[in-house]
């Protein structure tokens, strides 16, 4: 293992991230073992100030999680210098099979327990605690999950050692070797590009029906996600290249840095933003017919249909930006 | 929308004044945090900078340098084998190099003994500025060296190696080639190593595979694999030092979490009547969660600016010995200015975040205090 | 009106140190009356008013305010009807020391998210109606007893609440403070305001001000009704 600061202090906080998830697993199983509002017994009180508890430890894992996910890849990146062959964080991740296992299961969490939130928020707005159990299954699991990043950051981790030869991002994604990143990567372009702008028009448009007339939650919802899987695809396949002016150089990570004035970060941000408003949307419609929480669903939702729509549109903004403002051309 | 705001801002209000009335137990807190967080931004800050000082300066060495082995071990090598390396394709240039250690017993201290292109004149040396500081010893003053075979030798000081140089060069000696051999006792026929140039940067393991080859008793080594190891021991320097860090942080978290839990009673009966006249369990923690962020952010920004100062002005002398690793010579020199997001997300989540998980629990124990506590 | 309905309340159950302080209660208390709860210390008036105000839940029985059920309410809506509805008075008074009295006037309202600038005024012309105002920037550590009154009677009017509970109001005040007490609650009273007193002290529950009297001993009713 390679005693990088970076390395130390992101084993440090998944742990921490890991107890504290597993406590707030475990009250919510009591939660929903012995869960009876209308008995006022002093178990019941209890009970419900543990989900004060509950929420306050998600909020602080989505925290964590978010800053976990910058700085591993910051760490992979600095890293990258130690093996041959790597020039950025794409070639310290394809380093053994867990490099980039670990970032998806760290975007996972982050997208789950920002989803938990927002099924948090709801809940709390009904007096009879309406989504108490729903919550406590989504706690059930987010647990293991936070597990398997856990111990697949830790195994990549303690497998990497220097000098050992990896490939960097010019030949991973080269035609050579067929995998599913030079699949995504080698896209043709110009086509990937019309697919990102039409999944987020007709997100767009889903979104809009929805506000105005309250229907098509789940179509918004399962749009969203889409285009979370369709932006990521053509950050790595088209964008990145607008970005870098480099009719081959593919990398994702490569835009966090500086030389590109840190531009990755409002993009991957907005991405995530939008999924999950727009996942949640979907998340909550399901219980609209919660007595307790009356007109307020539909607020919360037409609230994060709102968020989505313009975390979408800055999302479109920033895509376009480099692809207008610069004379560099694909065709 | 805009009566959160409202709602934050009042609490936040609150939590400032809050913290002001006790000024004694915050302050003695918040001392603690900040020289947590200086330690720990200290040294990552100084072993980043030492890593950059290493790359750029590594970077204008030689791309292979060919070492002769002799029973596993190092041992000079004949200067005729530069002649069949020069002629494998690819090489651009072959230059022999001379130098070597000294061990100086009367100062208990090891030079490094250097013949460079443009060497003084013999019966002339160039110090380094580490050595001239031990030794005392100036331009035109005479320093003495005992030789391999117990013969003193002694040579005049031509001038100073500059002060930018310190990194590398402070135990530096530079000296002719004649005075060099005389000295060291090393052959008129043999070098220290080869420095190879080459042409293409990707035939490097080619080429070095040819010289195996032509003379098996040789080990060539690569540039990058030297800024390899180089970045490899600064890492494990500095995560030694982390590790040993964060045991000294666990003590500070165990202190914080003392804090936290021993809530005087006066300030568990203030949070009662706020829970009395109207405050939910929601309001209160997040009055303790701004209290935690503002004593964190604090304690972060002045430690880290405060470990800046050191680590950039004052040349980081808290640490100085651990890292650096030389035994009596010290370069006193000043480190580019150099850091960026990574290692402030480092320092904060060895540092903010542990103090805040562990502020969790006793935060909501007393966010969730009974309001009728105060009628009792 | 505010019903309560077999109220029992046990401290620490099934421990070596079990209370029953309230046993089986049940009281009506209509709006825009006054009642007053009369008994000796450890009768269990503090807990009902506790109770009642909404701070505690029974152990057994329902509370009803006006037609809506509380009892089983979630902490969160019981807080914010409780902001809404009652203005409680402790015995202690209870302000935070090292503040202003502004500022203690005004905690209250912090949760609800009121622009600053309309709470502060709010709160100094609810100051001005107990002769306070010139005493907004003063430190609550440095009042008299009348003054950390009003300042407290202040405090529990900043929500405008429908119902105003206090607590043994006059236990630390001389007789001409109390009397001052007592006509502040008739002008309150004046305006419409339900008021529940819990006092031992004749001069509060021998007053004229009182439209019902329950009397409580060992955490039963022993006698209540309108005054003749």
């Amino acid at each position: 293992m390679i005693l990088h600061p970076g390395v130390l202090s992101l084993l440090v906080s998944s742990l921490l991230t890991l107890v504290m998830t597993f406590a707030a697993a475990g009250f919510g199983v009591r939660i929903l073992r012995h869960w009876d509002l209308a008995s006022g017994s002093e178990r019941q009180l209890q009970l419900e100030r543990r989900t004060y508890l509950v929420s306050t430890i998600v909020s602080y894992t989505l925290g964590l999680q978010l800053i976990s996910i910058f700085l591993f890849l910051h760490t992979v990146d600095d890293l990258s210098s130690l093996f041959v062959g790597a020039m950025c964080a794409v070639g310290s991740l394809s380093v053994g099979s867990f490099g980039y296992p670990t970032l998806l299961l760290k975007i996972a969490t982050f997208l789950l327990a920002a989803l938990w939130l927002i099924l948090n928020h709801a809940d709390s707005r009904g007096y009879d605690y309406p989504l108490i159990r729903w919550k406590q299954w989504l706690l059930l699991l987010l647990a293991p999950v936070i597990l398997a990043e856990f111990i697949s950051q830790a195994v990549y981790f303690l497998a990497l050692h220097p000098d050992i030869i990896t490939s960097c991002c010019g030949s991973l994604f080269s035609v050579k070797d067929r995998t599913m990143a030079t699949e995504v990567a080698n896209a043709p372009p110009l086509p990937m590009l019309a697919l990102f702008y039409t999944t987020a028009g007709l997100t767009i448009a889903a979104g809009l029906r929805f506000r105005r007339r309250g229907r098509g939650a789940y179509l918004f919802a399962l749009l969203s996600a889409v285009q979370l899987a369709v932006a990521i695809a053509s950050v790595v396949s088209v964008i990145s290249l607008y970005i870098y002016q480099m009719p081959s150089h593919h990398c994702p990570f490569c835009i966090l840095q500086k030389e590109y004035l840190f531009i990755g970060y409002p993009i991957y941000l907005t991405i995530m933003t939008t999924a999950v408003c727009g996942i949640g949307v979907g998340m909550l419609h399901r219980f609209r017919r919660a007595e307790s929480l009356g007109e307020e669903l539909p607020r919360i939702q037409r609230r994060l249909a709102t968020v989505a729509l313009w975390s979408l549109a800055l999302q479109l903004v920033l895509a376009t930006l480099p692809i207008v403002s610069t004379d560099f051309t694909l065709r | 929308m805009a009566a959160n705001l409202e709602r934050q801002r009042h609490i936040v209000d609150f939590t400032v004044a809050s913290l002001l009335r006790r000024k004694g137990k915050n302050g003695a807190l918040l001392a603690v945090y900040t020289v947590i967080v200086f330690l720990l931004a200290s040294v990552i800050f100084f072993t980043h900078a030492l890593k950059q000082e290493a790359a750029r300066v590594l970077k204008d060495g030689p791309e292979i340098i060919v070492q002769r082995t002799l029973m596993g071990r190092y041992s000079p090598i004949p200067r005729s084998y530069a002649d069949d390396i020069r002629e494998i394709g690819g090489v651009q240039s072959v230059r022999p190099r001379l130098w070597g250690y000294y061990y100086d017993g009367s100062f208990l201290a090891n030079y490094t003994l250097m013949v460079p292109d443009e060497a003084p004149p013999p019966g002339e040396i160039v110090l380094g500025s580490g050595i001239s500081r031990l030794r005392e010893a100036f331009p035109g003053d005479i320093v003495g060296f005992t030789g391999f075979d117990g013969r003193p030798q002694s040579y005049r000081v031509q001038g100073l190696l500059p002060e930018e140089s310190q990194l590398v060069a402070a135990d530096l000696i530079l000296l002719a080639e004649s005075d060099y051999r005389q000295l060291s006792g090393i052959p008129a026929d043999q070098a220290t190593d080869l420095v190879l140039t080459v042409r293409n940067r990707k035939e490097l393991a080619t080429i070095a595979e040819k010289i195996v080859k032509l003379h098996p008793d040789t080990r060539p080594i690569i540039r990058s694999e030297i800024l390899r190891t180089y970045d490899a021991l600064f890492s494990w320097r500095s995560g030694v030092v982390t590790v040993l860090f964060t045991i000294a942080a666990l003590a500070f978290v165990i202190f914080a979490w003392d804090k936290a839990t021993g809530l005087s009673a006066e300030e568990r009966k203030e949070i009662g009547v706020l829970k009395a006249v109207g405050w939910e369990s929601s309001d209160v923690l997040l009055l303790k969660f701004w209290e935690g962020l503002l004593v964190s952010l604090t304690a972060f920004l002045l430690g880290t600016a405060l470990a800046y100062l050191h680590v950039f002005a004052g040349t980081f002398w808290l640490f100085a010995p651990v890292l650096k690793g030389w035994s009596t010579l010290y370069p006193e020199f000043r480190l580019t200015p150099f850091i960026h997001f990574g290692q402030l997300e480092v320092i904060f989540l060895l540092t903010v975040v542990p103090y805040i998980v562990t502020t969790i629990v006793p935060s909501w124990r007393v966010a969730t205090i009974d309001p009728d506590m105060v009628l009792r | 009106m505010i019903r309560a309905q077999g109220i029992s309340k046990t401290f620490n159950a099934g421990r070596p140190n079990e209370f029953r302080a309230l046993q089986d209660v049940s009281v009506e208390l209509p709006f825009g009356r006054t009642t007053i709860l009369k008994g000796p210390s450890g009768s269990g008036k503090t807990t009902l008013l506790g109770i009642i105000g909404c701070m505690a839940r029974p152990t057994t029985g329902r509370i009803y305010l006006g037609e809506r059920e509380i009892t089983s309410l979630p902490e969160r809506f019981l807080t914010g009807i409780r902001r809404q509805t009652f203005g409680f008075i402790f015995q202690q008074f209870n302000l935070i020391k090292g503040l202003t009295v502004l500022e203690n006037v005004m905690i209250p309202a912090y949760p609800l998210g009121e622009k600053h600038g309309l709470l502060r005024q709010r709160a100094l012309d609810t100051l001005e109606l107990f002769d306070l105002g010139r005493k907004a920037g003063a430190k609550v550590d440095w009042l008299s007893g009348g003054e950390a009154q009003r300042v407290a009677i202040a405090r529990a009017l900043i929500n405008d609440p429908l119902v105003v509970i206090a607590d043994e109001p006059t236990a630390h005040l001389d007789s001409r403070l109390s009397t001052e007490f007592m006509a502040i609650m008739r002008r309150l009273k004046g305006e419409g305001k339900t008021i529940i007193l819990a006092s031992h002290d004749p001069i509060v529950y021998d007053s004229d001000l009182g439209d019902l009297l329950i009397e409580m001993r060992d955490g039963r009713i022993v006698r209540g009704g309108e005054r003749p």
